[in-house]
């Protein structure tokens, strides 16, 4: 877990790679070639891009015809989520529905 | 996973409302898709169970949990797993002089060290909060 971890971290400090998976992530599978149309780097430099974040299973390849569909598994950024602040503001926000319940509840 | 590696999220809080009453809505499961999420809860150690979020692309909201402790109107407490966190909540109910003390205890979280710190230190943490509706949608 920890080197998967690590190469993770490794392939999310590069902006460019970065801004690749959030793309991915947000707008769903994309070609190299249409990758490349709005990355602003070369299509040799995309696909190496996107073989680091691959290595780091942040994304994966379906081949199709003579071009590779890539899809974000945003899954592997699980492991380094911190889950403690995302829940903090979740189970606030329950207990407030909670107590709103137990009120209708006395009625 | 070692126990000082992990930490806790506390949340206490007095309710106005007996500890019977607070229970139902802990633990029927009617009442907890209210307040919580879909679920298919039943009051039985051991019993495996679902909460269900909208899903969201890339997460399909479901949170796989199974029963652990299940005492009357005292002590409830579930495991909670999904996205790669395997964790656990547990719920404590002490009656107070004007109702009851309600303690949740959600346990198993990596160490700051871990997630939070590495997260700062490559300077993408802003950029995990921007996909949370990707990878949390805890909504």
């Amino acid at each position: 877990m920890q080197v998967v971890t690590d190469h993770v971290f490794k392939a999310l400090a590069d902006p460019t790679r970065r801004a690749l998976f959030e793309r991915l992530a947000r707008d769903g599978e994309q070609t190299v070639h249409a990758l490349t149309h709005r990355a602003g780097v070369s299509q040799p430099a995309v696909s190496k891009h996107l073989g680091v974040l691959k290595h780091a299973r942040l994304v994966r390849g379906r081949r199709k015809g003579r071009e590779t569909h890539y899809s974000a598994q945003p899954q592997a950024l699980a492991p380094m989520i911190d889950w403690m602040s995302i829940y903090g503001a979740f189970w606030r926000e329950r207990f407030d529905r909670l107590e709103s319940l137990l009120k209708r509840m006395d009625q | 996973m070692k126990p000082d590696t992990t930490r806790s999220l506390v949340i206490e809080r007095e309710m106005p409302h007996s500890p019977e009453k607070i229970w139902r809505a802990l633990t029927q499961s009617a009442l907890i898709e209210e307040w919580l999420m879909k679920n298919d809860f039943q009051p039985v150690v051991s019993h495996r169970f679902n909460f269900r979020a909208t899903p969201v692309q890339n997460w399909n909201g479901i949170i796989d949990c199974e029963v652990l402790v299940f005492e009357p109107n005292s002590r409830l407490s579930y495991s909670w797993s999904s996205m790669g966190l395997m964790s656990v909540v547990a719920w404590t109910l002490t009656p107070t002089k004007d109702g009851t003390h309600v303690r949740m205890e959600h346990s198993g979280f990596r160490s700051e060290e871990d997630a939070a710190y590495k997260g700062a230190r490559y300077g993408w943490q802003k950029f995990i909060g921007s996909l949370d509706r990707v990878v949390g949608g805890l909504d």
